[in-house]
C-alpha cells in the first residue's frame, strides 16, 4: 500500500488530536489558575483543597488517573449508587486537563509570589481590595512570566492526548496503530505518525509565542 | 491468581491486602525500568549535550534537532515504533528493554538540556579565571567547570528521575508487567477496578513524594559552590 493511502485515515485521527488538546488545555488552564490562585489563599479550606489536588494528580502517573477514571469510577459510582461511567472522551479530556491543571497550578502560583513585594504594598497603601489587588495588580505582572512554562505544558499536554487511545477514543495514536494491525506496515506508518505529532507540535509552539508576545504587553513598564 | 498468588474477595479490604503482594511485584518491574530507563537517559543525554556544543554546525544543528523531535513526539509513538520497527532491521529485544530504551531516548532530550544549562551556569569570569592561570582547556572543564555544574545538574536529574517512574505505565502497552498492567489484570480477572487502580494511584503517590524530599534535601545538602572531584 502507497504512503498517501495512509495519510486521510491519519488525518482524520489528528484532527481529534486537536480538538483533545484544544479542550484539555482550555480546561487546564482554568483548573491551573483555580488552583494556583487557590494555593495561595489565605483561607485555610481553599488552601488544603488546592494543594491536595496539586499533589496527588502531579504525583500520580497520567495513565494511573485516566485507567482511574474511565475503569474505577464507573465501579465506585455503582457501590454509592450513582451512574459514573463516562464516554471516553469525558474521561480522556477531563484526565488530561486534570492532570496538565495541577503542573499548572505551580506554574501560577510561582508567578504570582514572584511579583515584587512593593507591588502588594503599593496595592495595598492605595487601599486597594484583596481582589483588586490579584486581578489589577498582580495577574497582568504574573501572566508575562508564565508564558514560557505554559508553553512546554501545552506541548507537554499533546503529546499526553496520545494516551486516550489506549481508552479506545480514535485520536492520531489510535489511527496509526488500527492501520498498523490492518497492514503490517508499521516503520511507514509510525514514521508518519511522529512527523505529524512533530508538525502539530511546531505550530503549537508557533501559538504559544505569539501569545507569550500579546501578553507580554501587560508586563510594568510596558517592556 | 497472578504471580502464583491467590486474592480473597471476601471483602474489600481483604482484597486490597490480598493483592497488594501481587501489586509489589509489579511495584519491582516498575522500578527496575525507571532505573533502566534513567542510565539510558543520562548516558545518551551527555552525547546529545556534547553534540549540541560542538563546534561545527554539521553537527551541532543535526543533534539539535533530533532532540526537539525526541521532546516533541510522544513517548506512546516513540514506543510503538521501536516495538514494531526495529524486530524489521532485525533488532529484537525483550519488551522490558523497547520500553526502557524508549524511556531513556524520550528523556535523553531533557536531560541534555541540562547537562547544557549545568555547564553554562558557570560564570563566565571562572573560564577567564582558569585561563589566566594558564589552565588547559580539558583541565579548566574537569577541574572548574564540572565540580560546579554538578551541584546544579543533580537536582534536575532527580526531577527526570521521578517524571520517568511515572510514565512507565506507558510500557504496558508492549506486555511489560509493571504495577499498572498488574492491577489492570487483577481488574480484568474480579470486574473489581476500583480498588487495585486505588492501591496504584496511592503507591504512585507514596513514591514520588519520597523521591520528591529526596531531591529537595539533595538539592539543599550539595554545596552549590561545586562538589571537589578529588
Amino acid at each position: 500500500m502507497d504512503w498517501t493511502a495512509y495519510l486521510n485515515p491519519l488525518m482524520q485521527g489528528a484532527w481529534v488530536t486537536i480538538q483533545l488538546t484544544f479542550y484539555s488545555t482550555i480546561l487546564g488552564a482554568i483548573l491551573s489558575f483555580a488552583a494556583g490562585i487557590g494555593k495561595t489563599s489565605t483561607n485555610l479550606a481553599v488552601r488544603s483543597l488546592a494543594v491536595t489536588y496539586i499533589e496527588v494528580f502531579r504525583g500520580t502517573s497520567l495513565l494511573v488517573q485516566l485507567f482511574w477514571l474511565y475503569f474505577a469510577l464507573p465501579v465506585a459510582g455503582q457501590a454509592l449508587g450513582i451512574d459514573l461511567r463516562l464516554p471516553p472522551v469525558v474521561a480522556g479530556v477531563l484526565a488530561l486537563s486534570l492532570n496538565i491543571g495541577a503542573y499548572g497550578a505551580e506554574v501560577v502560583r510561582g508567578a504570582i509570589e514572584a511579583v515584587s513585594r512593593d507591588q502588594y504594598e503599593a496595592a495595598k497603601a492605595l487601599n486597594f481590595t484583596p481582589r483588586k489587588t490579584l486581578w489589577r495588580i498582580a495577574l497582568p505582572q504574573a501572566i508575562p512570566e508564565m508564558m514560557p512554562s505554559f508553553g512546554n505544558l501545552a506541548i507537554q499536554n499533546l503529546k499526553d492526548t496520545a494516551l486516550v487511545s489506549l481508552i479506545s477514543l480514535s485520536d492520531l495514536a489510535f489511527r496509526a496503530e488500527q492501520l498498523r494491525n490492518f497492514t503490517q506496515d508499521s516503520t511507514t506508518i509510525y514514521t508518519m505518525a511522529l512527523f505529524m505529532y512533530f508538525g502539530l507540535a511546531l505550530v503549537l509552539t508557533a501559538m504559544m509565542k505569539m501569545l507569550e508576545f500579546y501578553v507580554g504587553r501587560w508586563r510594568a513598564g510596558g517592556r | 491468581m497472578l504471580f502464583g498468588i491467590a486474592w480473597d474477595t471476601s471483602s474489600g479490604w481483604a482484597f486490597a491486602i490480598s493483592i497488594l503482594p501481587i501489586l509489589l511485584r509489579g511495584l519491582v518491574v516498575t522500578i527496575q525500568a525507571t532505573v533502566v530507563g534513567f542510565f539510558i537517559a543520562l548516558v545518551v543525554g551527555l552525547v546529545w549535550a556534547a553534540l549540541k556544543a560542538a563546534p561545527l554546525r554539521i553537527v551541532s544543528w543535526p543533534a539539535a534537532i533530533v532532540t526537539e523531535f525526541l521532546r516533541d513526539t510522544p513517548l506512546l509513538i516513540q514506543l510503538f515504533f521501536l516495538y514494531y520497527v526495529l524486530p524489521e532491521y532485525g533488532i529484537v529485544l525483550p519488551a522490558f528493554m523497547t520500553g526502557a530504551l524508549a524511556l531513556g531516548l524520550q528523556y535523553s532530550a531533557y536531560t541534555s538540556e541540562v547537562y547544557r544549562a549545568g555547564i553554562e551556569a558557570v560564570p563566565r569570569g571562572q573560564h577567564e579565571a582558569a585561563r589566566a592561570l594558564n589552565l588547559k582547556g580539558m583541565r579548566t572543564f574537569t577541574h572548574i567547570v564540572l565540580p560546579q555544574a554538578v551541584p546544579r545538574i543533580i537536582p534536575a536529574m532527580g526531577n527526570y528521575l521521578v517524571s520517568i517512574m511515572k510514565d512507565v505505565p506507558l510500557l504496558s502497552v508492549v506486555t511489560v508487567l509493571e504495577m499498572l498492567n498488574v492491577a489492570r489484570i487483577i481488574g480484568d480477572r474480579t470486574f473489581n477496578y476500583l480498588i487495585p487502580l486505588s492501591m496504584v494511584g496511592g503507591i504512585y503517590l507514596i513514591m514520588t513524594l519520597i523521591a520528591s524530599a529526596g531531591v529537595r534535601f539533595l538539592d539543599m545538602r550539595l554545596p552549590k559552590r561545586g562538589i571537589p572531584l578529588k
